[in-house]
Formats: structure tokens, C-alpha cells, sequence
């Protein structure tokens, strides 16, 4: 706890130093760097420690607020959260100090810094408060904070002062429901103390309506489906190093809260929970990657890939739930383990693939992926840190995507081998659903990576990129790195932190994990084992046929190109094209719409013609859209209460105050 | 692990190393013989390899290093899955419990290295495939493994090796409907991942075809050669996962048994080619609707094992 | 055991039905679907064959293998038809809906667990799933010929589950059925030929310009 409150106290020095150097631009972001770096240290140290001894500490200040003492508690849950949470921002820091250098962004250095800093203090107390009121006002900053890092760069731009407006209209919804929650929950136990709760167990007014609330609160920031409409906005809308930060650890406190509310509701819980969370997980991941595949924009695409992944997280999770209804000990070790793990593995590739993007996006100032092409020549080293991100993503081994992705398959394997058969169909459905998501990934993923970086280049800008510095480099090597390095040791994170993990979740000390544990380690050794092997066969194969071909013509030509005399960039394979089989065999669930211009040739040369598709959100569309046209449709009638006079508005408010004593008096 | 099932393991590895190229000459053998000639000689897949590995190397100058070393990642990925797979009576060795997974991954690399390669040309030929490869794996992905899941709820094993090892004749007593409709899909994935006819022709390469075919027009010489041996091991892996289901019999005698699990091998090569022969390829728009029927037959066999 | 595969092969039979768009392949596969279950009761008596039970597999066989087949044969060939074009549900659709209904329909079959009632454990999840197939062929096909094919589905899902759970004397009961369908599809092929004559196309939604 001591290393936590050091980092606290670093980023509040940190703010009164920026609020000092005020205008010198480069001043502020060397300090707020240097101040993220080094408090994102400590508390990854404090986070470190508590795993490694299985520690639960609690902190209370002697500050009687609403009745209760503000409490802080880091337990391993918390310490697993806090890791993420911290190195993500601390690799950002690094690259935020790079990517803002020399630009002209629209607030001054120092309040960008000071929001930077907000956000992640914010999101480190939200994950160890243990009090109500200490966590939805730490939530609050949190969304503020973003909202203004949102519509940082949109002084021109009004779509993307409408997507920070969608943003925080949608995470305010989101957090009535759980400030409902909250209340109900001391209406009934009398404090807002999270220790509390768990011992007597919410159950007034009923437990289903108190976890649909956690479901839809948590939910909205985590990005359920159908609750996700903000996701696509904001994230493109942000700073990239933002976008990572928001994409790879923000939305994960909205799944933290979830994971720590099944703990107040007391055991056993209903089975349907369990399937109702694992039906909505698997339709989260199917609908996100989806939507992902229809997008042009790279960033929006990887916005919707959060999504697709929070569904993966919230089907280990929906698993779990189901484990604990019919107190299944290998379920609700694997479904939480492999859940736990994939928060970790999101933040590690979705930091890095946002990363990338943005030093994409530094470089070529394009964010249409139609239009760039052949950048992993001129920027090699984000290429590779893209393509690892992009084969990272799609669950492909040796590396840590893969490792979360079979931990959830096996949960599914151990549903299906039981002999209850609606266990037996949730597992049947994780199987497919996962499958399908898995395979969709990989496809958009080879889309994105293979339009971007490879081929030749599309458009004037990207035949002119160049290499970002090396301070956005570096965190995406590390992340890279790291993601490498998470798929071969899968085994030891698992043997080391999960069963104190699980634990925690489960709170019930009579069953054992010691049996799946060991069976998950060996499995994921035998993992790593086979990435090693590869790295081996791949260097001989390597060394046979330098050796092959060292005498032997190496002639280089253009691509075959079936005789044309002319091929242009613009004859490859687009994008769109690429992911218009997709497009037309979802076509019930996409909707996309193709506008087309043609110009009729009038003379014998061809004229030209225009080609483009667009896939709205069908939440947004056919859902949001309506409802809240019509609720304005009947605010408006009410318009005639507001018309400019004052001396009306006085009235009103006297009128209030003689109905409040006249109220009262009786 | 003792020296002798170290030496029983080395030399099913190696059998399976040498001898995966002959299912696509036994394929293309049968073919001829539906279309009346006497085909091409039985071993001539070896003798492309290397007469491919003798040659030189042509790159065009859009591609860049992924294009290169992509091959040879496949390569290394695939002698990795290829330890998955038991040959026989001989286990596999990697063999734990949820490797059907990584062996499903494993292949999901080799046709994302295989694609990004592709795309690397900068050609629309190579685009075409990629686009249409992606597309029909990523449904023919969860039949794949639904299947798997089946042969798993049959045996109650989910380790290749051990389902391998469980399946028996009393297997298709009980659950013989489940075991014969999981055959079924296997087949038609395997079908689908290997280019075979109804989804993909392997002998051309016209836009009509473009799926697997294309995607490899640009390399040449011993990156060709690696490619022809890759696409002959899938197939080999693929054959190697029904061949169990075709013919659980277990005796002690290694030769018997080895001798069994092979002729199972060659018996789907030539169902392969009779389907080959047999059918005419789909429209492109009907593969979905394949893949899908594929994908209901292996849930209809599942459910069905909770009745039976 | 026979009767277990027999079913099977009935369960299989509708999901081609659900997948297919080709109406003369799917008429042939009702035809086999009809043959399967007119051997059915053959198979459930097996060990107490006799004369009535022989006759009414023979003719039942007869009747829905080969009498209406030809009918229906005869109906499109004037009609000059031989492909559904753009049902209401697309073919992947279709296969999902197909996915589903089997789920609900074995989950049906245990829940009305019948026990020692019924000769197997298939006999209730394959009716329900031949009468959630014939309803759903009837709504979502556009020609007239798919609609009968999904009348002829829903009354073999019906049969199904008579024919599995009722010992044989109350056969009578399906024999009279079966005269009824005999008669309504006889009726249905010549409306239906009628219609073609005087439209030139057996689209049922073109028909509703008949209302005016």
C-alpha cells in the first residue's frame, strides 16, 4: 500500500508542477512525462508485491463522510487490474511525450498533461476503492477526465465534438445505474462499504434486478452490446496514445466493477445469470468484429475490435458465473482465469495496435486504410510491431492471445464433457462462438495489416512516410515484446497469480483448483514449449536456405501482372473489396449502403466514377436513434416553458420555493 | 519418456515427413482414372519438389521480407502441428489436453502468413484469394471444431492423441449416427481447407477459381517447392484426424495396426479424388451455405450424443 | 436400433429440405422422407409382423414415395418451374433456423420425457422437428410447390409422432389422415396447375393482386 500511496503523491506534485510551468510547452511535457513514468512504477511495484504474497491490505481514512469511513483495499483482483492499468499508461507517457512534440494541439501542454494524469489516478481508484461513494466519485473524474482528452483535437472537427458528446451522455447513462445500485444496496445495509456488502449479501429489493443494474452500469463502460455506441465514437476521436489508454485499461474498469459486484450478491446465484452474461458475451464478440470488418477507418475499426474482445472476456466470465450457479470448481477456475488473463493480453496488443495506428497516423496523416499501402518498407519497425500486435489479436500462437483464447476453450470443452445438458449447450455455444469470432479476427486483421503495410502505396502522403522517432517506437517494441513473451510463459502467470485470483472471486474455500490448475500449467507449458520449438525450426530452415541459395540467380521484376502495360497502385486489391464477402453474407445484420456516382461517357474515353460504402451502427440507427428523436419529439412540447424572460424565471423559481414551505408545513 | 517410445515417436514423425506428398499423387492418380488416361506417376509430387528446389528465384520488387521468410514460417509452423497428430498406434509428441486448439491455430498462421504474403505482390489476383481464403475459413473454422468437440463428447477425451487411442468398434456401436455424421463434416472441411473440389479447383487459376491457387502465383523456385510440400502436409494432417474415426482398431501388433491407420489414409485420398471426379465446383456464393450445412450436421451429431 | 437410424435419416432429410433451392430435389427428398416413415411402424413391430402391418407400410410407402412425387413432378414440369427464386428467408437463414429449431426440439424431447411410452428416445425431438420445418418451409417459400411440400413435411411430423408413440391399431386414425392428404394434394396440384395456366407463374405473392 505504502508503494501506492508514493504514486499518488508523485502524480499530485506532478499536477502542481505542470500548473507551474504553465506555458513552456516542452517543459510540461517532459515533467508530466517523467511524473506518469515514475508513479505508474510504484504502483505497478505495489501491484507486484501483493500477487506475489497473496495479500489482501485495507486503508482507511478516519473521514466520516455519509456515515462511513473512506477505505481503500488492494487485493490480488485489485493488484491484477492495477498492473495493466499503470504500464499501459506509463508506455503511452512515453509515447504521448513524442507524438505532442511538435504539434498544435488544442488545449496548452500542461492541461493535457493534467487530464493525463486525472485519468490515470482516477482509473487506479476506481479499482482499489472499497467504499461506494469513493469509487462513483472516482468513476466521475474518470469520465470527465477522458471526455476532455476526447474532444482535445476537434476544434475543426464536428464529428468529433459529437462523438465526445455521444461519450459522455452515454457513460453518465451508464453510471445512473449504478449510482441506483449503490443507493439500493445502502438503503438496505445502512453503509456504502463494499466489506459490507459482501458479507450480508444484496438481496432487496431482488438480486436480479440488483445485478441487471451492475450488468447495464458495468456494462456501459465496458462495452456490451447493445451498450457500446460510444465506443466507435470516442476512440477514433481521441489522441492515439489516449485511444490506447481508453481502448486498453479504461473500458477494463467497467469489467473489474463487474467481476467485484458478483461478489455482493451473495452465493448460490441463479443459473441463468451465468448463461444470460455468456449469451451476451458471445453476441458482443460476433456483432463487434462484424462491424470491425466493415470499417474504413482504422481506428474505428480497432474501436470495434475492443468491443469483439470485452465479448471474449465477458463469455470467460459468463462461464465462471455459470461454475459458481452449480458450484463446478474447473468452470469457475477456467472461465475466470482465462477472462482475468485476456484483460491482461487487451491491454498489452490493443495498447500496442492503437500505438501503431498513431504513428500511422503522425506520419502519413491518413486514417483511411484505402488509402495507404507498402508502409512497412518505409516504417519498418511499426510494421512489425503492428503485425505482431495484428497476429496477437486474432489468437494466433506462439503468441498471448492464444494463451487466454484456449484457457476459455477448454472451459468450453469442460461444459460440453458434463453430463448436465444446458452446461453441456453453454459449452457447445463457446466453442462455435469463439471459433467464429476467432476466425472473423484473423480476417479483418489480415485485411488491416495487409492493406496498410504491404503492396504498393495508395496515395501521395504514404509514398512519402517516414519512420516515427524512437520514443513511439520504443513502447511498441516493448509491447510487442511482451506479448511474445506472455504466449511462451503462459504457464508460469498461470501457476503463479490465477488460483489467488480465482479465489478471491469465488470466496468459497471448499472447492479445490488444485486438480485444473496443474492440467491448465501443463497444457500451457506444452504451449511455450512449441513456440520455442518454432523459433528453433524457423532459424535452421533459415540458415538451409541462405545456404541454398547462395548460388543460385536471385532476379528481381515487376509483380505478374497478366500483360498489362500500365499497372498502377490503384489496381490492387482494396480494402472494401476484401471485406465484401463478408459484408454480403451478413448483409441482414450490416446494412451496408453503397452509394454509387457514375459519370456516363459521352464521348468514346471513360468518364469517372465514384464507389462508396458506409455501415452505420444498427444500435445507433435502429435503436438509440429513434428513442431519443422521439423523447426530444416530446421535450419539445415543453418548450414553451422556456421563452427569455427572466422576470418569468423568478417567478418559477418563487413559485417553488411557496410550494416547498406550503409542502413542508403541513 | 523411454528410449523406445522416443524411437517409436522419431519414426512416425519422419514416416509422416516422407511420406505426405503421396495422398496428392494417390488424388491425382484417381482422377485420371475417372477421365479415362493413365495419369501422372504416382511419386511425381517428389519429383516437383525438387525439381523446384533445383531452380532459381525470381522476387518482384513491391514484395518486401514478409514475402521472403513467410514460407519458411509456414514451414516451421507446420512440422510444429504435424507433432500434434498421432500417426496410428504411434502417440503424438505434443499431446495434452485441449491440443485439438493448437492445432487449429496453427493452421489459422499458416493461412494468415500465406495471405499476407499474398497481399504483398501488391496484385488483385493474390487480393481476389486472399479475400475469398479468409472468408471461407472463418467459417469453416467452427465446423471444424464443433467436429472436434463431437469426437470429444464421444471418447469424453479432448486430446487428439487420446481420442485416437479411445475410439473403438463399441464407439460406433452406441454412437454410430454422431460418428458418421462427424465424418462427414470433417471431410467437407477438409475438403474445404485443402482446395479441393466442390470449393476450390487446385488445377487452375482463373478468376472463376481464384481461392488457394492464386495466392502462391508469385513465388518461385524453392519458395514453390516449400509451398507444394506445406499444402501436401495439410492435407496429410487433416487425413490423419478422420482416419482414427474410419478405423478404431486396436491391436497390439504395431505393424498391424500402422498398416490399418495408412490404408485408412489412402482410402480418404481416394474417396477425395472420387469426389473430385464426381462433382463440379460450387458457386462461390453457395460455399456459405456448404459450410454452414457442415457446421449443423456436426451440431446435429452432438445433440445427438446427449441422447443416445 | 434400426428405428434410431431410420429417424436419423428423417432428421437429416428436413435439414436438406431447409438448405435446398432446388424444388426437383426437394420434392424427391419428401418422397424418400414419406418412404422412411411409411417403413417406420415396419421396424418398430418387427417381431410381430403380420399382414395389416405389412399392407399399410406397402401402401403408405406407395402413397407418399411414389403417388404424390409424381403428382407434384407432373405439377411443376407444366408449370415450368424447377427453382424457388428469393424465398422470404434467405438459405443461410434457413440452416440457422434449422440449428435452432433442432436445439428446441431435443430440448422439447426432454422435457416431455415419455418414457416407456415411446419405442425410442428420438421419436419426439425428430416430430417437433419436422413440424417446425414443414411450418417454416410454408411461411418463407414463395411458390405454391414449396408450400405443399411443407404441408406434406408437417403431416410426416405429425405421423412421426403418432406412428412412434401409439401402438398399431390406432393406425386407422393415420390412414384416414393420409386419405385426406391423398385428396388435398390431388386438389392442390391441379389448383395449382389451373393457376399457372391463367397467371404464368405460381408466385404466391403475386397473387395477392387478386384481392382487388
Amino acid at each position: 500500500m505504502k508503494f501506492l500511496f508514493t504514486s499518488f503523491g508523485i502524480w499530485s506534485f506532478t499536477i502542481l508542477c505542470l500548473i507551474v510551468f504553465g506555458r513552456r510547452e516542452r517543459l510540461c511535457s517532459v515533467a508530466g512525462g517523467l511524473g506518469v513514468i515514475s508513479g505508474s512504477l510504484f504502483a505497478i511495484a505495489s501491484g507486484v508485491t501483493t500477487l506475489l504474497s497473496n495479500s489482501y491490505e485495507c486503508f482507511y481514512l478516519n473521514w466520516n463522510y455519509i456515515g462511513d469511513k473512506i477505505s481503500f483495499a488492494l487485493d490480488p483482483l485489485a493488484a491484477w487490474f492495477v498492473i495493466p492499468v499503470c504500464g499501459l499508461s506509463l508506455l503511452a507517457a512515453i509515447y504521448a511525450i513524442a507524438y505532442d512534440w511538435d504539434n498544435e494541439t488544442g488545449y496548452s501542454k500542461s492541461f493535457s498533461w493534467i487530464l493525463f494524469i486525472l485519468l490515470l489516478a482516477s482509473m487506479v481508484l476506481v479499482i482499489c476503492a472499497a467504499n461506494g461513494v469513493v469509487f462513483l466519485m472516482a468513476w466521475e473524474v474518470m469520465a470527465v477526465s477522458s471526455f476532455f482528452l476526447v474532444i482535445r483535437d476537434s476544434a475543426h472537427s464536428h464529428s468529433s465534438q459529437d462523438a465526445g458528446w455521444i461519450y459522455l451522455i452515454a457513460t453518465h447513462l451508464g453510471t445512473v445505474f449504478l449510482v441506483i445500485l449503490f443507493l439500493l444496496a445502502q438503503a438496505q445495509t445502512g453503509s456504502f462499504d463494499f466489506m459490507v456488502w459482501e458479507k450480508q449479501g444484496l438481496n432487496i429489493p431482488n438480486r436480479s434486478l440488483l445485478f441487471l443494474l451492475a450488468a447495464i452500469g458495468f456494462g456501459t463502460k465496458a462495452g456490451f452490446v447493445p451498450f457500446h455506441i460510444w465506443l466507435p465514437e470516442a476512440h477514433p476521436a481521441a489522441p492515439s496514445y489516449i485511444s490506447a489508454v481508453m481502448s486498453g485499461v479504461m473500458i477494463k474498469t467497467g469489467i473489474y466493477g463487474l467481476i467485484r459486484s458478483i461478489g455482493w450478491f451473495g452465493a448460490p446465484i441463479p443459473h441463468w445469470w451465468g448463461i444470460a452474461v455468456l449469451v451476451i458475451g458471445i453476441v458482443s464478440g460476433v456483432l463487434g468484429v462484424l462491424f470491425a470488418i466493415a470499417q474504413h477507418d482504422l481506428k474505428r475499426l480497432l474501436a470495434y475490435h475492443s468491443v469483439e474482445n470485452i465479448g471474449i472476456i465477458t463469455i470467460g466470465i459468463g462461464v465462471g458465473l455459470v461454475g459458481l450457479s452449480y458450484d463446478n470448481a474447473g468452470l469457475i477456475f477456467l472461465g475466470f482465469s482465462g477472462a482475468v488473463l485476456h484483460v491482461l493480453n487487451h491491454a498489452v496488443f490493443k495498447g500496442l495496435l492503437f500505438l501503431g495506428a498513431g504513428s500511422v497516423l503522425h506520419s502519413t496523416e491518413e486514417r483511411e486504410i484505402d488509402k495507404m499501402g507498402g508502409l512497412l518498407k518505409r516504417m519498418p519497425l511499426t510494421g512489425v510491431a503492428f503485425l505482431i500486435g495484428a497476429m496477437a489479436i486474432s489468437g494466433l500462437p506462439p503468441l498471448n492471445g492464444f494463451v487466454s483464447e484456449l484457457i476459455i476453450f477448454i472451459s468450453g470443452v469442460h461444459s460440453l464433457l458434463s453430463k448436465d445438458v444446458t452446461i453441456g449447450l453453454c459449452g457447445a455455444a463457446v466453442v462455435g462462438g469463439l471459433a467464429l469470432i476467432g476466425g472473423l479476427a484473423a480476417a479483418c486483421f489480415a485485411k488491416a495489416f495487409g492493406i496498410i503495410f504491404v503492396g504498393e502505396p495508395r496515395s501521395d502522403k504514404c509514398s512519402k512516410a517516414e519512420e516515427s522517432s524512437p520514443l513511439m517506437t520504443i513502447p511498441m517494441l516493448v509491447l510487442a515484446m511482451l506479448c511474445l513473451v506472455i504466449g511462451l510463459s503462459g504457464a508460469w502467470l498461470v501457476a503463479g497469480v490465477a488460483p489467488q485470483i480465482v479465489q478471491n472471486i469465488s470466496k468459497n474455500t471448499s472447492l479445490d483448483f488444485a486438480g485444473y490448475q496443474s492440467q491448465l500449467s501443463n497444457a500451457l507449458m506444452f504451449v511455450g514449449l512449441t513456440g520455442g520449438l518454432l523459433i528453433v525450426l524457423l532459424a535452421l530452415f533459415v540458415l538451409i536456405k541462405k545456404a541454398l541459395i547462395k548460388n543460385r540467380t536471385v532476379s528481381y521484376g515487376l509483380t505478374w501482372d497478366c500483360g498489362y502495360t500500365r499497372p498502377t497502385a490503384r489496381m490492387q486489391y482494396t480494402a472494401s473489396s476484401f471485406a465484401q464477402p463478408f459484408l454480403e453474407l451478413f448483409k441482414p445484420i450490416l446494412r451496408t449502403r453503397h452509394h454509387y456516382h457514375v459519370h456516363m461517357p459521352d464521348n468514346m474515353f471513360p468518364q469517372g466514377a465514384n464507389f462508396h460504402t458506409e455501415t452505420p451502427d444498427i444500435c445507433h440507427t435502429e435503436v438509440y436513434r429513434p428513442v431519443f428523436l422521439k423523447i426530444s419529439e416530446i421535450l419539445m412540447k415543453f418548450r414553451f416553458l422556456q421563452h427569455g424572460y427572466i422576470q418569468i424565471y423568478i417567478l418559477y423559481i418563487a413559485l417553488t420555493l411557496i410550494l416547498l414551505l406550503i409542502w413542508k408545513i403541513r | 519418456m523411454t528410449i523406445s517410445i522416443l524411437l517409436k515417436t522419431t519414426i512416425s514423425i519422419l514416416a509422416s515427413l516422407i511420406l505426405a506428398p503421396i495422398l496428392l499423387g494417390i488424388i491425382n492418380r484417381v482422377k485420371a482414372g475417372f477421365a479415362g488416361r493413365v495419369g501422372q506417376p504416382l511419386l511425381q509430387p517428389y519429383y516437383d519438389i525438387f525439381k523446384l528446389l533445383k531452380k532459381g528465384l525470381v522476387y518482384s520488387t513491391t514484395t518486401s521480407w514478409i514475402f521472403r521468410w513467410g514460407t519458411l514460417v509456414s514451414l516451421a509452423v507446420i512440422v510444429c502441428a504435424l507433432l500434434i497428430v498421432p500417426c496410428g498406434p504411434f502417440p503424438a509428441l505434443i499431446s495434452f489436453k485441449g491440443d485439438i486448439f493448437l492445432l487449429v491455430y496453427l493452421m489459422g498462421v499458416v493461412r494468415f502468413i500465406t495471405v499476407i504474403s499474398a497481399l504483398d505482390t501488391g496484385s488483385s489476383f493474390e487480393g481476389m484469394g486472399s479475400s475469398r481464403e479468409m472468408f471461407f475459413s472463418a467459417l469453416a473454422e467452427p465446423a471444424l471444431l464443433l467436429a472436434l468437440m463431437g469426437l470429444a463428447k464421444v471418447t469424453d477425451s479432448f486430446s487428439l492423441t487420446s481420442i485416437a487411442n479411445t475410439l473403438s468398434a463399441t464407439n460406433w456401436f452406441n454412437n454410430g449416427a454422431s460418428l458418421a455424421l462427424l465424418m462427414g463434416t470433417l471431410f467437407i472441411v477438409l475438403l474445404s481447407e485443402n482446395a479441393r473440389i466442390p470449393i476450390d479447383d487446385p488445377n487452375t487459376h482463373l478468376e472463376l477459381t481464384m481461392i488457394h491457387e492464386v495466392m502462391v502465383l508469385d513465388h518461385s523456385g524453392p519458395d514453390f517447392a516449400v509451398i507444394n510440400y506445406i499444402s501436401a502436409l495439410k492435407l496429410w494432417i487433416f487425413s490423419a484426424i478422420i482416419a482414427p474415426v474410419l478405423f478404431p482398431i486396436h491391436t497390439n501388433n504395431i505393424i498391424a495396426d500402422f498398416s490399418v491407420w495408412l490404408s485408412g489414409m489412402v482410402l480418404i485420398s481416394i474417396a477425395v479424388g472420387i469426389v473430385e471426379s464426381s462433382m463440379a465446383r460450387l458457386r462461390l456464393t453457395v460455399i456459405p451455405q456448404f459450410l454452414l450445412g457442415a457446421t449443423a450436421l456436426a451440431i446435429t451429431a452432438i445433440v445427438l450424443t446427449w441422447i443416445g | 436400433m434400426k428405428v434410431q437410424l431410420l429417424l436419423i435419416l428423417v432428421l437429416l432429410t428436413n435439414l436438406k429440405l431447409l438448405g435446398s433451392s432446388r424444388l426437383g430435389s426437394s420434392i424427391r427428398t419428401v418422397a424418400i422422407q414419406g418412404s422412411l416413415l411409411g417403413l417406420l411402424p415396419l421396424f418398430i413391430e418387427l417381431d410381430s409382423l403380420n399382414w395389416r402391418v405389412m399392407t399399410l407400410a406397402i401402401g403408405t410407402v406407395f402413397l407418399k414415395g411414389f403417388v404424390f412425387a409424381n403428382l407434384l413432378f407432373r405439377a411443376i414440369n407444366v408449370a415450368n418451374v424447377n427453382r424457388e427464386v428469393q424465398p422470404f428467408a434467405g438459405y443461410v437463414s434457413s440452416l440457422l433456423y434449422g440449428i435452432v429449431a433442432l436445439i428446441v426440439s431435443f430440448w422439447l424431447g426432454q422435457i416431455l420425457n415419455l418414457g416407456q411410452l415411446s419405442y425410442s428416445p428420438l421419436i419426439i425431438p425428430v416430430s417437433f422437428f419436422g413440424i417446425f420445418s414443414g411450418l417454416f418451409l410454408i411461411v418463407s417459400r414463395r411458390r405454391a410447390i414449396s408450400q405443399v411440400l411443407g404441408f406434406l413435411v408437417l403431416e410426416n411430423g405429425v405421423f412421426t409422432f403418432g406412428a412412434g408413440i401409439i401402438k398399431m391399431t390406432s393406425l386407422l386414425v393415420e390412414i384416414g389422415i393420409l386419405l385426406d392428404v391423398f385428396v388435398a394434394i390431388l386438389v392442390m396440384g391441379i389448383t395449382v396447375f389451373r393457376i399457372s395456366q391463367e397467371c404464368d407463374h405460381i408466385d404466391t405473392d403475386k397473387l395477392i393482386t387478386l384481392k382487388d
